[in-house]
């Protein structure tokens, strides 16, 4: 167990610094702030729980929040599906990784997304056939907390209760932010539980950078009921100039802040 | 019925489908169709019933689900399911499918090219008294405009039986099938035909003037067809039961008329007219178009019958309008 700790720990080390590479450069704005805030979440999936083979009867995993692209990359990187050379083609033209994820299922992308709010229904119907053809495996779905305003996810949710879907697991990255700033006061963590537990998911709270609790809610698996990990993170996380400030949302590195937050890690 | 590769059917099964209408024959064919496909996935959002899917539902709930009143929903799960390689059907009112949840349609089913097969019950004014929220006035339009989904109208329940096997046992990726027509709508293939996707269908091969036709209103085509012959005309009748954003099939139809006259029931703004209009304009065509559509507002509410009166889609209607530009 602290042997994975210490593994995914420093898997999300590396990948801060992916991170910041990619974005540096491609010269242009991304999607920084919601990519740092799922590092840790991304880390210990891929590098504690593991086994994403998408060519079935694995752990799957979607990326509803499809703006997180900059995580997932990194993240494929480390675990060696795409090449270094490959992820630096991010935001190029012409580029097949842009500022939302493009489905590749050879290099592990299971979907397209980048409309918030339709992950988890496409990942319900993995789930569901999962449970039919009696394949192991769980089917992770990432969101964020301002995704959690489109409808679409609560029409999802209920019919995850309705089958009884075990084998799903969501997890929602409450970095407390959105596009124009900070969530709504009936979408905090502890509210988003509230929601979340009201539509009959077993819900697991948990500090979304803590890798030995993030370790304990990913392998949990609920008899009957699909679980809702809600994850308090900071968005921005790991480069003090980006946490909690939602300038970097959306934003573009300069050379020397790019330096800065390189030295940070 | 027989199936495999080909569908087949007798004239007394034309006859029993046509009472039956369009949604009793979806749900007949999901039915025959669970014992040959075992990956068969049929779903819903609370519309199994009104999908004529009763029958089905008792026999196979293993292979059915309904996933309540959440069309959105309805597509993301739907398509899920097909990426883990079921063959999935789902139904529901046409303006719901392919409008409420357009943007799911277009992530999934366009953009990832996920293989589920959309019905679309009771497009057009077939749903009469309930009036225009249940309408499909606009499936057509918003459809083909979304890039790789394959789009079907079928002229009445035989050729719905062609259109869904075909989709069932061909891997032509998704497709939005469109059903018009009510119980008792015309037959207009009163034996067993040559299907073939992609390829307007030959009712009547005459000269001069050109009818293009699609979905159940072909049948009123096809008596107006009569009638003119009557009157001593004698036009060219073809029934384009697969619309897509590739109409060659069409050029080479248009290219030898100089009038032409398209007949549906969908709203004159991006269905067939709109289609015929970009080929005509696009290729330096010297025909005239008399498009014979739904107009581009919220009409009355009635019985199915007084509505086609309504819009001058019946076969009188049509025969006197086509009669009026000879």
């Amino acid at each position: 167990m602290r042997q994975d700790v210490f593994k995914t720990i420093k898997l999300a080390e590396r990948m801060r610094r992916t991170i910041l590479q990619m974005s540096f450069d491609c010269g242009q704005p991304s999607h920084l702030g919601g990519a740092l805030s799922i590092v840790d979440i991304l880390a210990v999936l891929y590098g504690g729980i593991s086994n994403f083979d998408i060519t079935g009867r694995k752990n799957r995993f979607i990326l509803s929040k499809g703006h997180g692209v900059l995580g997932l990359l990194s993240v494929l990187h480390h675990v060696g599906k795409i090449s270094k050379e490959k992820i630096l083609t991010f935001q190029k033209n012409g580029s097949e990784f842009i500022a939302h994820p493009i489905a590749n299922h050879a290099l592990g992308i299971e979907s397209s997304n980048g409309s918030l709010g339709q992950g988890l229904s496409y990942g319900i119907g993995i789930a569901l056939s999962y449970l039919k053809r009696k394949n192991e495996g769980q089917v992770f779905v990432l969101m964020g907390d301002g995704e959690c305003y489109e409808g679409s996810v609560w029409e999802a949710s209920i019919t995850a209760t309705e089958t009884k879907l075990e084998n799903m697991t969501v997890i929602i990255d409450c970095n407390g932010y959105q596009n124009d700033g900070a969530i709504g006061d009936k979408m905090n963590a502890r509210d988003m539980s509230k929601k979340w537990r009201g539509f009959g998911w077993h819900v697991i709270e948990c500090d979304g950078h803590d890798h030995q609790r993030l370790y304990l809610a990913l392998n949990h698996k609920h008899k009957n009921k699909p679980t809702a990990i809600i994850a308090k993170t900071t968005k921005g996380k790991g480069i003090k100039f980006m946490e909690d400030n939602n300038d970097w949302h959306h934003n573009r590195l300069t050379e020397k802040l790019f330096h800065e937050a390189m030295n940070e890690l | 019925m027989s199936f495999n590769l080909e569908f087949e059917f007798n004239s007394k099964e034309a006859k029993q489908w046509s009472k039956l209408g369009p949604r009793a024959m979806y749900g007949q064919f999901m039915l025959k169709m669970a014992e040959e496909c075992e990956s068969l996935m049929v779903l819903s959002a609370d519309l199994g019933r009104s999908s004529g899917l009763d029958r089905f539902k008792a026999k196979y709930p293993d292979k059915y689900l309904s996933v309540g009143i959440s069309e959105q929903n309805l597509i993301g799960i739907a398509s899920g399911l097909a990426r883990e390689g079921h063959k999935v059907f789902i139904s529901s009112f046409a303006p719901f499918l392919s409008m409420r949840s357009s943007e799911q349609i277009r992530m999934n089913l366009g953009y990832m090219e996920l293989p589920v097969n959309i019905v679309a019950l009771g497009s057009g004014v077939s749903m009469a008294f309930l009036g225009n929220s249940h309408f499909g006035l606009e499936d057509l339009a918003v459809m083909r405009t979304i890039p790789n989904i394959n789009i079907s109208s079928p002229a009445d329940c035989g050729e719905l039986g062609k259109v869904l096997n075909d989709y069932c046992y061909n891997s032509r990726g998704p497709s939005y099938i469109r059903l018009t027509g009510a119980p008792g709508s015309p037959i207009v293939y009163e034996n067993d035909y040559k299907y073939k996707f992609g390829i307007p269908y030959e009712i009547n091969k005459g000269k001069n003037i050109l009818i293009l036709a699609t979905g159940s209103i072909v049948g009123q085509a096809k008596i107006a067809l009569e009638k003119l012959q009557e009157f001593g005309v004698n036009p060219s009748l073809y029934n384009i039961h697969t619309l897509r954003n590739k109409c060659e099939y069409i050029l080479n139809l248009i290219k030898k008329y100089k009038i032409i006259v398209t007949v549906e029931e969908h709203s004159i703004i991006g269905g067939l007219a709109s289609i015929v209009s970009e080929v005509i304009a696009q290729n330096n065509c010297r025909a005239k178009l008399f498009p014979i559509a739904l107009p581009n507002s919220f009409g009355p509410t009635g019985e199915y019958r007084y509505l086609l009166d309504h819009h001058g889609l019946t076969g009188d209607k049509i025969f006197t309008a086509i009669k009026k530009i000879l």
